[in-house]
This record gives structure tokens, sequence and C-alpha cells, in this order.
């Protein structure tokens, strides 16, 4: 397990080391300021919510983009083979690779910080959904690179890496509004499934455990996942 | 040191590996030698738990490859075919994180790389980017990646491919000099490079060792016959053969290509004799009774490209 730390270092700064954290916090910045500021001022209300509604989908593009490169670049390179016999056991891997996916999505949230002090000078804003809104972006963000790290270690292309985790990530967040089409008997557990129905409860500042157990296994899930592909190719 | 019996690795239906034995003694240089697709590198790759085999097993010192693979991954330094590294990392930083990983402590870290730097020569080019070093810069990167924990088993998968002649020699210096404190398994498909620097060969061919010995005892026994060439003037070859059969220990005589542009009556032949006895006495006095002019005579003894070429030869 100690050699978790390296390798998250590693990660970590081959983001900031390359173009692509830059491009990446850039359009996630665009995109959220964009839609959140050009409807803010029609609602005349100080508060976060439109940010927090848009939140999941914005993330579902940017998350697979953060970790398509993880495993697949790798596996591309032949680097994988030097990471491998060096003294490390998958779990450090996978772990080291999720904690800076992770941690990187957390600093791309922090730019975003300067919408609440905005708002907080133009009206009474609460705190408290805002707190719980970011925790749960975190959380949200969690979930996502763990998915994005199980379609990272499927193939050697970073392309397909992207889609294949765009594509799950955005299923699960529009799975509960497409209810409509579906049997009332699977009613209640796909929307248990469905990303934005937890991450909704959660912005609103309601912590629910139900949430966040949700958030941590779908990381664990996808952990796993990522874990058996890569056992699958050793 | 490591011992390895019955190894064997399918892929899919391919078998690449079938049934390797062998075993390597502490302090020794082994070579695995063999043509394109032989098995070495899916060897190399089990031997450094990168690869699972298929059935067989591996022991390093007390080890097993399934039960303690961390342990021998401690144990080994792996240096893979044409060093893939991380492109966008300066040469520092990437030494620095194999470090991390082996767990030297800060102290031990900075004057391990200063002497691998040193020892590989990267002195200049510990501030750029790996992806812009040349082929034999990455090489001696990959190089100072496998020994950052100076340990004590070496595996180098054709660790001069895509060298220049002299990044070549000094590359062999390199591991002749780790060699002697080091187990060191290296494979090639350059039989000068198997000569220069193992002790000891295993030549392995369609995923099976056909030969395995010290290197001088592999040459020798490669031996059992020898090529003498000669060029005459004067000469056709019906009369010579007749002239030369005649001698002891000649066993064959073929014409040899003639060198382009050479003059038409100068003949080449070429004798297969057998090398425990020397026959060059012979022919030349042979020769001497003859009016032929003699140009060139040259023994050669049959050397490890022959016995390469009769066992890894395709039917």
């Amino acid at each position: 397990m100690r050699q978790v730390t390296p390798i998250f270092k590693k990660e970590f700064t081959a983001y900031f080391v390359s173009p692509i954290a830059y491009i990446v916090i850039s359009i996630f910045l665009l995109v959220t300021g964009w839609f959140f500021f050009t409807t803010f001022f029609l609602y005349n209300q100080a508060n976060l919510r439109n940010f927090f509604a848009l939140l999941p989908i914005t993330l579902s593009f940017v998350v697979p983009a953060v970790t398509m490169r993880l495993f697949a670049e790798e596996l591309n390179v032949g680097s994988y083979e030097i990471l491998l016999t060096m003294p490390v056991t998958f779990l450090d891997v996978v772990l080291g690779k999720f904690l800076a996916a992770v941690v990187f999505v957390a600093t791309m949230l922090i730019p975003t910080l300067a919408y609440p002090i905005t708002v907080s000078f133009l009206g009474q804003l609460d705190w408290g959904p805002v707190v719980a809104g970011y925790t749960g972006a975190v959380l949200l963000g969690a979930a996502f690179s763990a998915i994005g790290l199980f379609a990272s270690s499927l193939t050697r292309n970073q392309i397909i890496a992207f889609i294949i985790g765009m594509a799950i990530c955005f299923g699960l967040t529009l799975i509960d509004k497409m209810l409509f089409f579906l049997p009332q008997s699977l009613l209640g557990f796909l929307e248990y499934l469905g990303a934005d129905f937890h991450f909704e409860n959660v912005s609103k500042g309601v912590i629910d455990s139900r949430d966040i157990l949700y958030f941590l296994s779908v990381s664990f899930v996808g952990l796993y996942g990522a874990y058996l592909a890569l056992l699958e190719k050793n | 040191m490591i011992h390895v019996e019955g190894l064997t690795k399918y892929y899919h239906d391919l078998c690449a590996v079938d049934h390797i034995d062998f075993d390597i003694q502490k302090g020794e240089i082994l070579g695995l030698l063999g043509p394109n697709g032989a098995g070495k590198t899916t060897t190399l790759r089990m031997l450094t738990g990168f690869l699972r085999p298929t059935s067989g097993s591996i022991h390093v010192k007390d080890y097993t490859i399934d039960e303690h693979p961390l342990e021998i991954k401690k144990l080994l330094g792996y240096l893979p075919e044409s060093a893939p590294l991380y492109h966008e990392m300066l040469v520092y930083d990437y030494l620095s994180y194999v470090a991390d990983i082996r767990e030297l402590d800060r102290d031990e870290k900075l004057s391990r790389i200063r002497y691998l730097a040193n020892l590989c020569g990267l002195n200049e080019v510990m501030h750029q980017p790996i992806g812009e070093l040349s082929k034999g810069y990455k090489q001696r990167v990959g190089l100072a990646h496998a020994m950052m924990s100076d340990p004590e088993i070496l595996v180098m998968d054709e660790p001069t491919s895509g060298l220049d002649p002299n990044q070549i020699v000094e590359i062999r210096e390199i591991i002749k000099e780790i060699g002697k404190e080091k187990t060191i398994i290296l494979s090639t498909h350059i039989l000068s490079e198997a000569e220069a620097t193992c002790d000891r060969l295993a030549i392995i061919n369609q995923g099976k060792i056909v030969a395995d010995g010290k290197t001088q005892t592999l040459k020798q026994s490669a031996g059992g016959a020898s090529l003498i060439r000669i060029s005459l003037q004067n000469a056709d070859l019906e009369s010579v053969k007749k002239e030369l059969q005649v001698i002891d220990g000649v066993t064959d005589i073929v014409p040899a290509r003639r060198e382009h542009g050479e003059d038409d009556n100068i003949l080449h032949v070429t004798l297969t004799c057998q090398s425990s006895v020397d026959v060059r006495g012979d022919i030349y006095r042979k020769i001497k009774e003859t009016d032929w002019i003699l140009l060139e005579l040259h023994q050669e003894t049959k050397t490890l490209e022959h016995i390469f070429r009769e066992l890894t030869r395709e039917n």
C-alpha cells in the first residue's frame, strides 16, 4: 500500500505537465460559468441551484476526459510493463491513479468557488447547500473517476476509453429522467441507480447516508471493474 | 538462484513458450538466444511477473512467483525491450519516481541517482523530457531504472537493440561490469553480443530450449567440422576435387561463389574438414605439386552462428 503515494504523485503532476489539465479546466469553467450566469439574473435568486443542477451533465463529459489516459496511454506506450514489473500490486496502481483523478477533479472545482463568493455579494446566500453541494460534487467526481478509470483499463485507445466512460456516466446521469418510459415495477430501483437523483438530494443540502453510500458503491464497482480488467491482462 | 521448471505460456491457442526448464546460478550471466518470435520476451516477462505462466513454476531464491510476486519483483531489476518510458517526464523526475516506488529513503535516493547517472552517462540529459532523448539515451535511462534498487538479479530484454556500434560497446561494458557481482539474464538475437557478454547461453527456438551450456562448451561442440576456404588460379574444379579429396580428413569440397568482377580463372572452393586434424599442411603440399597458384588459404572454425542456424532453421 505504500506505493500508492508515489503513483498518485506521478499521475497528478503528469496532468499539469501536459496541456491536458489546462484545456480541461478551461473548458469546464467556460461551460459551467456560461450556463450558470446567463440565467442567473433571470431567476433573481441568490443560490447556486442552477450551477449544481448542471454539474452532473458537465462532469459526465469532463471526468472521462480526465481519466481516459490513465491506463489507455500506459497500455499503448508500453510503460504499463515497466509499472507492473516494479514491486507494486494492482491495488496500489488502481488506487494511486484513482486518487490522482479525484484530486484533479477537486482542483478543477476550486476556481468555481468564485461563483458562490460573487453571489454572496449580490444577495443573502445560504452557505449550507453550497457546502453540501461541493461535497456532493467531489463524491460525484469520485464515482465518475472510478467509471472513467474502468473504461480506460479496457482499451489502449484513449478516444475509445473516453467514449465508453462518457456513455456510462451520461447514462447514469440521465437514467432517472427516462423513467417515464419504463415499467412501474422497476421505477424505484432505476431511480436509485441515477447519479443525478442522488446528487440533487445532496446539493439541496440534505446529506443522506443513502446518497453517500450510492457514490461510494459506484466508485467501488468502477475500481473493482478496473482491477478485474488488469488482472485479466496479466 | 533462479529455478524454472516446465514453464509454459499459451496466448489463446498459440504456444509461445513450451515447457522450458533452466537454472541460473548466482553471479552468472545467462544469454537467451533465439530468432524473432522464439519466446524470449515471453519467458522474461513471466520471470518478472508481468505475465502469468499457463503452467510451470518459477522459483527465485526461496520465493515462488505465484505466492510471492512482490518479493520477487523487489529482487529483480527489469529492462524491457526498447525501454518504453513516460515520455513527458524529465529524466530526473522519472528516476526519482522509480526510487520512491522502490522505497529508497531521501539521502539514499539522491546518492543512488547520482551514482547511476554517472554509470550510465546521463548527467547531461537529467533535466530533459524522456520523449526528446535519442534511442541510446532512452535505453540508458531504462538501464538506470532497472538498477535503481541495486537488485540482485537483472533481467534485460535485448539491451542493445537500436543502439549505434559505440553505444553497443558501452552498454556491453556496463553489463560486464555489473555482471561481476550480479546475476544477469539477457535476451538477444545478436550472436556476437551473446558470445561477448554471456557466461552461459540457452538457445530458444519455437518456445523450446534447444541448446544450453557454457558459451565455450557450446562453441566447441559446434566444432566437429571446420571450414577451409582456398582461392586458386589456373585450376579447374574437377581436378581440384580429384587432387584434394584424397587428403585424410577432408570430407567435402564445394565451389564457392566468385566475387563480383573477378578474373575468370580464379577458383574459390570451400573444404569441409574434421576439426580434429589440421589438414592445411597437406593441402599446401598437394597444391605445390601442381602448377596452380595458391592465392588464399583460410580456415574458419564453425562459430556460434552455425550452431544457431542449424538449431533454429525453419524446417
